[in-house]
């Protein structure tokens, strides 16, 4: 079934239809989309930071990065991909062991490794890391995946999540988690399984509650659930977004109008809770309008999803997916006062060069998939 | 791909079916979240955007108080007497600052910072915002500033500041009339309109400072700005500007009082001016006086303990607080109570051999000449200030006639004047010796009360009062220090009429003509006791002399003025008016412990009457 390159060029009808944009394996409605998203977020950077254009400037640099490396991932066979999983498994989990060892301490977390030329996070690695091994493993065998092998999948999750979570990074280790998690539902995971995991998150929530968790990240819980408790400490964030987002109104207070944001009463406004400041200016509409641009990126991945070839390419897309739509409730979540304050950027928006990195060579391999199909005989 | 045998038994479609069935329960479940998360906007910015416009707005908007400029006081003759200037201050901003403690030493190196300065500005480090400034040091003298100003790139979060501070260029001169302002205090806040004075830092304490307060202050501005979270001001919105204080004119001449105060160099004492045709407050003084300016930014205990501590009391406003026996310049308000009674002309001269008896009293009531004055009518017991003449006439008055007249020209009464912490002094009534004693009044003190000794106390105000009520024929004027009021913006004076109080009730004119002229004899006349002020004189001066005992002489011993340590001396008095005709100033004056009103307090009315009435001595 596995067919040479060189022949599906010359027989045309035994391939997908071959466009000019499939060769050079762009998926246009994707990208078109991203672009448009990434536009819009440079407007809302430029407003959040206070019209300073050298932000601007180098978060166009960041995603002039992850435009290129998207479209290189996209030249990838989705089989190439897959070969390389488990190396880049391995290699992200002893990078984490490193940075727990020797990493750089930034805003109380470790979570830098500097290579003198440049620094990351080895947790961002991660993202991509964990569902494309889970997706390999679990693709060697027929679905649903046997209880075994489901064991030794969760094993593979917990390590890493486990590693990140203890830099502290919640919200890394929760992208991580959900990226794997969303591999062995897509995979089959019996129903069952899937409320016995449940129950036994409930059931050991005292126990992460007391030994887990940090003492900040159960102040943003119990802030959640009440932000008046504490007005200028830890609920000062919630109750902040949330006047922004309501004051917003219908039709917003107009771009760069936006009161909360720039006079400092917003925090962190040009990275997680960048959605505030967009929501004051362009307020339910505007909103709206972001969420349905975001959909329509989910929507066209989750058909790039359905419609890939192999099981390696569907659970690894449907996956990342899945990931980038918990990326945008979370943050939207805890903007508006919904979910507690865990450190997730809003997708494609938020100021950070990893982020927007990480998420755009998802979407190369997403276009990977999508480009590299050919037309199955029935 | 490897595992050639395990694609061999892979089912690919049911692979796929689970896959799809699965990612449309993950569709749903998203589709779900979305739901959730578009509620909660349509939750925050559709069914409570009022709620959070009201909250953002009141967010970002607070009002901050703009300090509306005091009025500025002048005197009659539009010297500036109180003024606003610039006064430098030391202010650290303490979010520029890495070290305090560090940066402080470093500034000792420049200037002096006392422990108490370093002390009062922890103090206010707790109380402020990080980027508001704090306070170290207070006027700077010009010296400090340009040593600072040299110094000041090398130290961020130093800022030297420039505010309006109240300044009385006079200084000691005005010390008492006007009073000073000083830094409000929380008891006074109290009293007054408290988001009137959210910009003032001082308010006035004592003297017209104080009385005119309100017109001074003038109504706070307000400026609505836009405030970041950590409530530093980005742009000004709104501004409702202050409305300045307004200026006074004073009914004072301010050269009075300098020419007072030169003549009271190494004295205690008071001088009172009053112009009699409208009560206008010509000169209120006392002496020593104090510098005012010390107490506007907040006096320091060492000075102020030396003041307070100082037995010559230059706090102490003698002009309106301090009570002094008239002694014997209460003898022409007595001697036209006898007129106006008839009691001098029935009743015979007196024949002084220098003492007086009262039947059952073994006591010798002494005139202050030992030898007597021989014959001497009312005129005569005026001008030599005979003392038995007057006990007899007391006698004969009687406490009650005496107190009625007395108490009409402001004896035993606050004045009125427009000042705080007058005292009313005290004129002695069977009444009052009932209420306050216990006791009936015994025909002795009747005879002293005659004299201005015994129980009658004055101040140098009312006795001034009294004097220019006595010159214009008992057409009481309430002394009055303000003479108008200008609005700064419009330079309009709006003057404040004179009051007048009951008149005194005298029918007959030549009673009054009698007392001017034995007063006009006072300084004019061969054997007048204020004779020494006469020399040159281009206009007639009406006055009397008085001499006040501040211990009590016992019946066989001597008052012999060396002896007597300087505490226990008498006290010089002396009232007048002029010109003696047509009188344009009254004035009374005590010379504390000074000895004869003659000699020590006349030549002081003298000149100041002199400068009044601009005509100076004959060279």
């Amino acid at each position: 079934m596995i067919l040479d390159q060189e022949q599906s060029l010359s027989t045309s009808n035994t391939f997908i239809r071959k466009k000019w944009s499939y060769r050079l394996h762009v998926d246009i409605p994707l990208f078109i989309a991203l672009l448009i998203l990434l536009t819009l977020g440079l407007f809302i950077l430029y407003s959040a930071t206070g019209q300073n254009m050298a932000v601007v400037y180098r978060q166009l640099t960041h995603i002039i990065i992850g435009i290129v490396l998207m479209l290189a991932i996209a030249q990838l066979r989705p089989q190439t991909i897959q070969f390389w999983s488990p190396w880049l498994f391995i290699v992200g989990v002893i990078l984490l062991i490193i940075v727990l060892i020797v990493g750089d301490v930034g805003k109380g977390a470790q979570r830098w490794l500097d290579l003198g030329f440049f620094r990351f996070q080895p947790s961002e690695i991660l993202k991509l890391a964990l569902p494309m091994m889970l997706a390999w493993y679990i693709s060697e065998f027929s679905l649903p995946p046997t209880a075994k092998r489901i064991l030794t999948a969760v094993f593979m999750l917990a390590v890493p999540t486990l590693l990140v979570a203890k830099q502290p990074d919640l919200g890394t280790a929760l992208l991580i988690a959900s990226a794997g998690f969303f591999v062995l539902v897509l995979a089959g995971l019996s129903w069952k399984s899937i409320i016995g995991v449940a129950t036994a998150i409930v059931a050991s929530t005292p126990l992460i509650w007391n030994y887990v968790l940090h003492d900040y990240q159960r102040s943003r819980i119990l802030t959640l659930l009440n932000p008046g408790n504490d007005p200028l400490g830890s609920g000062y964030h919630i109750i902040q977004s949330t006047i922004a987002i309501g004051s917003g109104g219908i039709y917003g207070k107009g771009w760069l109008n936006g009161t909360q944001s720039h006079l400092d009463f917003l925090p962190e406004r040009s990275t997680d809770f960048i959605f505030a400041v967009f929501s004051e200016e362009f307020g339910f509409l505007g909103s709206l309008l972001l969420l349905i641009l975001y959909l329509y990126i989910i929507g066209r991945s989750l058909v790039i999803a359905s419609q890939a070839q192999d099981t390696f390419s569907r659970l690894l897309a449907g996956s990342l997916t899945l990931t980038f739509f918990v990326y945008i409730f979370v943050n939207i979540g805890m903007v508006s006062g919904i979910l507690p304050v865990v450190g997730v950027p809003l997708p494609l928006i938020s100021y950070g060069g990893t982020s927007i990195v990480t998420l755009m060579m998802a979407f190369g391999i997403l276009m990977s998939i999508q480009t590299h199909r050919r037309l199955i005989g029935n | 791909m490897a595992q050639l045998d395990s694609l061999a038994i892979k089912d690919h479609l049911r692979d796929e079916q689970v896959f799809n069935s699965r990612l449309i329960v993950a569709t749903a479940f998203s589709a779900l979240f979305i739901l959730l998360v578009i509620s909660r906007l349509i939750y925050l910015q559709i069914i409570n955007q009022q709620h959070y416009t009201t909250l953002s707005e009141n967010n970002r908007v607070s009002i901050k108080p703009i300090q509306p400029i005091r009025g500025l006081i002048y005197d009659r003759n539009g010297v500036l007497l109180a003024e606003n200037i610039p006064s430098f201050t030391l202010t650290l901003v303490p979010e520029h600052i890495k070290d305090i403690p560090e940066l402080i030493k470093k500034l000792q190196k420049i200037i002096t910072i006392t422990p108490a300065d370093i002390r009062r500005f922890k103090k206010r480090l707790k109380r402020k915002r990080r980027f508001e400034g704090v306070t170290l040091r207070y006027r700077l003298n010009e010296d400090e500033v340009a040593r600072l100003s040299v110094k000041q790139f090398t130290l961020p979060g130093v800022e030297i500041r420039a505010e309006l501070s109240r300044h009385y260029p006079l200084g000691e001169l005005t010390a008492h009339a006007l009073g000073y302002v000083s830094s409000i205090s929380e008891k006074e806040l109290q009293k007054v309109d408290a988001s009137n004075y959210s910009g003032t830092s001082q308010i006035g304490k004592i003297g017209i400072e104080k009385k005119y307060e309100s017109l001074l202050h003038g109504k706070i501005g307000l400026q609505k700005v836009e405030t970041n979270a950590s409530g530093r001001i980005l742009r000004v919105l709104d501004r409702e500007l202050p409305v300045p204080g307004k200026n006074l004119y004073l009914n004072i001449d301010i050269r009075l009082h300098a020419i007072a105060a030169k003549a009271f160099e190494g004295k205690t004492g008071s001088l009172v001016a009053i112009d009699p045709n409208n009560g206008s407050v010509l000169a209120l003084t006392s002496f020593p006086s104090f510098d005012p300016n010390l107490f506007v930014n907040g006096i320091d205990t060492e000075s102020y303990s030396r003041l307070k501590k100082s037995p010559d009391q230059p706090l102490f406003n003698r002009s309106i607080q301090g009570r002094y026996p008239p002694g014997s310049t209460i003898k022409p308000f007595v001697g036209l109570a006898g007129l106006e009674l008839d009691i001098v002309k029935s009743k015979d001269d007196i024949d002084c051999s220098g003492y007086y008896l009262l039947k059952n009293d073994e006591r010798r009531y002494r005139d202050w000449k030992k030898k007597g004055h021989a014959e001497t009518d009312l005129t005569k017991a005026i001008v030599e200030s005979c003392d038995v003449y007057f006990y007899d006439l007391a006698l004969n008055l009687g406490i009650d006639s005496m107190y009625s007249y007395l108490s009409q020209f402001g004896f035993g009464k606050k004045t009125g004047i427009d000042l705080y912490g007058e005292s009313a002094g005290l004129l002695p009534s069977r009444e009052w010796k009932k209420r306050t004693r216990r006791l009936p009044w015994f025909p002795g003190e009747t005879l002293i009360t005659g004299i201005g000794q015994g129980f009658m106390l004055t101040t140098p105000l009312q006795l001034a009062s009294a004097t220019a009520t006595l010159a214009v024929n008992g057409r009481h004027q309430r002394p009055q220090m303000i003479y108008a009021v200008e609005d700064p913006k419009i330079k309009i004076l709006n003057l404040k009429p004179p009051k007048s109080l009951a008149n005194v009730q005298i029918l007959e004119q030549r009673n009054w003509d009698t007392i001017h002229q034995s007063m006009k004899d006072v300084v004019h006349s061969l054997h007048g006791t204020a004779r020494s002020i006469n020399r040159n004189l281009k206009y007639k001066i009406a006055g009397k002399t008085g001499t006040a005992q501040v211990q009590g002489i016992k019946q066989d011993e001597e008052y012999d003025e060396e002896k007597v340590p300087k505490k226990l001396r008498d006290h010089a008095l002396f009232i007048a008016y002029a010109p003696a005709d047509t009188p344009e100033i009254a004035l009374a004056l005590i010379v504390e412990n000074g000895g004869h009103g003659g000699s020590v307090a006349a030549p002081i009315a003298r000149k100041v009457i002199d400068a009044y009435l601009n005509t100076g001595t004959e060279r």
